[in-house]
């Protein structure tokens, strides 16, 4: 039978999982709204503002333009983080520390700050509403999880097996291929992820290097709320959430296929 | 350099070899001399340089003064992945990410070596150490031992020339390093490549090698055979690392070729003198001293001592004794069975021939380095 303390060790953490998740399952009954309204309850059931997503070139362009964004930022935050890693992680203690402080400052400096610092230095550039613009300002913000998720990584990374690898008679590059990056590749994975969301979910800076000749989802979200009271970001809501959480359990499938072998 | 050479043993010769890290020397000016095909271990206790050696020799570290050669060769600035030499760790290092044969198969893949030739080798590397059942497990399904005898298998499986091993076998308890270690012995018999093996405990060290280097703080205190290092060290340090011995000690006279030591009021002679200025200790092995009764009749030659039975151990095929003499130090008998029996608090004299002892200079380092 089980004892008082762990019922209400149990009732506590179900309090704690409604908390965490009741925003989200407020939205998806919005999303099928069958007025024009975000009031909650939702009034009625229509597929429409899920037609409406995929028909308004607003929605549809501001979505391609995050996925593009977002998975560029991905490739590039993903190599620049993990060449970052080794560096501080391979170098001398004091060094790498100091390193490591400063390129994870991006995470650590209010999002206002470094969007003004942007938009200023944009303004001269000519940056502002292009992709490389939204790519570059991304990247910076991305680096520090794919650091932090790579140095996790190498840090539990044998580096005797790289000596060993070489006395097998491989170069270093061979090394790496073979050896480093296949074991340290689900810190490499989980960094790519927390890059492309890290961007697919950016606002601040965003509203501030946007134009209207691009728009990434966040904004588009943002000013149509702001606009009108339109489900269709419910809709949009909704789909994204069904979206990582198949990514999460693809993933969580994977790990665990490869514990069993 | 290629893989498909026949593997016969590569020669090793270091000269005047030094390697500091920063202002500390931890090989200090070495000479090492590794004929094809031998089994060469380097002895010695815990940082007297033996890993920094194999770094060396492997590659993995730079050599700051000195020149190596291998294979009449001078490997200097060749990289550790174009030497071409086996390499067994202490930990096994093997690829965790893949499997038994993956891993024996991952030198074959570099050197290009492909489909029916590589299984081929595989198998056969696998079969030698025992382990051609475990192909298509991970690393981490095998015991300590099985991943050593994997760990063999890969670096033997391209035919190097020269093998290496840091204490390969440390992690691995008595009876498996017992069995391992005639294994190895075996496989080196078969190859005829050299090895190089690291150890810091001289039993192994004795069991494997044709010949033994003893290292003793960043230096080389004497190379030979077993049997050489026991019967005729050429320092205490090494005297006392190799087998068991008891160290006398007292004021020397000498007089000609003699040298007379007064322990605890007796006098000891042995054959030889030292250099002017060297303080003589005389070191002796257990089974050249024989405990007799006092009063026995002497020998000629014979050198005796009295003392008192602290401590009777019964071996089975003897019995081992710990002798008190009147200056403190403790002897150390082994008799053969069928000796006369002593019990604890037994006075005896402690005997043994002029030309059993060994006479060497005392080196306080050696009693240090031993604890
Ligand atoms: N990378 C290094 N930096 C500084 N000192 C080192 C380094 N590697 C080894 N040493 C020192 O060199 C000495 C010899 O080490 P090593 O060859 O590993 O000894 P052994 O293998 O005989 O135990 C030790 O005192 C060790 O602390
Ligand atoms: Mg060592």
């Amino acid at each position: 039978m089980p004892s008082f303390s762990r019922i209400v060790l149990g009732l506590f953490c179900l309090l704690v999982a409604i908390l965490l998740l009741a925003p989200t399952l407020v939205v998806i009954p919005m999303s099928f709204n069958g007025n024009k309204s975000l009031a909650f309850p939702p009034v009625g059931f229509s597929w429409q503002w899920y037609a409406n997503f995929f028909s308004s070139p607003d929605w549809t362009t501001s979505f391609s333009n995050s996925l593009i964004v977002a998975l560029i930022v991905a490739v590039v935050a993903t190599v620049i983080g993990t060449l970052a890693a080794f560096g501080v992680s391979r170098a001398a203690a004091r060094t790498g520390g100091l390193l490591r402080a400063l390129l994870i400052t991006p995470m650590v400096v209010p999002g206002v700050v470094l969007a003004i610092g942007i938009y200023a230095v944009y303004l001269d550039t000519h940056l502002v509403g292009t992709v490389t613009g939204f790519v570059l300002a991304h990247t910076m913000l991305a680096i520090p999880f794919v650091l932090i998720a790579v140095q996790a990584s190498l840090e539990v990374f044998d580096r005797r097996l790289e000596t060993a690898a070489s006395s097998l008679g491989a170069g270093r590059l061979t090394v790496f291929r073979t050896v480093t990056l296949p074991l340290i590749l689900p810190g490499v994975l989980s960094g790519a992820l927390f890059a492309f969301i890290t961007s697919f979910d950016e606002i601040i800076v965003a509203l501030f290097i946007t134009s209207p000749y691009l728009k990434t989802l966040p904004v588009q979200i943002y000013s149509s709320i702001t606009r009108d009271a339109d489900p269709t970001v419910a809709a949009v809501g909704t789909l994204l959430f069904l979206a990582t959480s198949l990514i999460i359990i693809a993933g969580l499938l994977l790990g665990m296929r490869r514990e069993r072998t | 350099m290629h893989a498909s050479q026949p593997s016969t043993g590569a020669a090793i010769e270091i000269r005047k070899a030094s390697k500091r890290y920063g202002a500390f020397t931890a090989l200090n000016d070495i000479d090492l001399d590794i004929r094809p095909g031998e089994f060469m271990t380097l002895l010695g206790p815990s940082g007297s340089g033996k890993t920094t050696t194999l770094n060396l020799i492997a590659g993995f570290t730079d050599i700051t003064s000195g020149t190596l050669e291998i294979g009449g060769k001078s490997v200097t600035g060749l990289p550790s992945h174009k030497r071409n030499i086996g390499v067994v760790f202490q930990h096994y290092a093997l690829f965790p990410h893949m499997t038994v044969g993956k891993n024996v198969a991952y030198p074959l893949a570099l050197r290009g070596i492909k489909g029916d030739e590589r299984a081929k080798r595989v198998r056969r590397a696998l079969d030698m150490v025992k382990m051609a059942d475990f192909a298509h497990r991970y690393p981490s399904e095998l015991s300590g031992g099985q991943q050593q005898r994997v760990a063999l298998a890969r670096a033997l499986v391209f035919d190097p020339p020269l093998l290496l091993m840091d204490e390969p076998l440390g992690a691995l308890d008595k009876k498996l390093r017992e069995w391992l270690q005639l294994e190895i012995k075996r496989i080196h018999r078969e190859l005829g490549t050299t090895f190089v093996y690291v150890t810091h405990d001289q039993e192994e060290a004795l069991v494997l090698s044709d010949r033994i280097a003893v290292f003793n703080g960043g230096r080389i205190e004497q190379i030979g055979t077993g049997r050489e290092l026991y019967d005729t060290p050429a320092t205490l340090f090494v005297g006392r690392f190799i087998g068991e011995s008891t160290v006398l000690r007292g004021s020397a006279e000498v007089s000609g070729d003699e040298t007379a030591m007064v322990i605890g009021g007796q006098r000891v002679f042995a054959h030889g003198r030292l250099a002017d200025g060297a303080r003589p200790v005389i070191l002796l092995r257990p089974e050249r001293v024989a405990l007799k009764r006092v009063g026995a009749d002497v020998v000629a030659g014979e050198n005796r001592l009295t003392g008192t039975i602290a401590e009777a151990i019964y071996l089975g095929s003897g019995s081992k004794y710990e002798v008190r003499l009147s200056d403190g130090t403790t002897a150390v008998a082994r008799s053969p069975l069928g000796a006369a029996d002593f019990v604890i608090g037994d006075t005896v004299d402690v005997t043994f021939l002029r030309s059993d002892l060994i006479l060497l200079p005392d080196d306080a380092s050696a009693d240090v380095t031993l604890t």
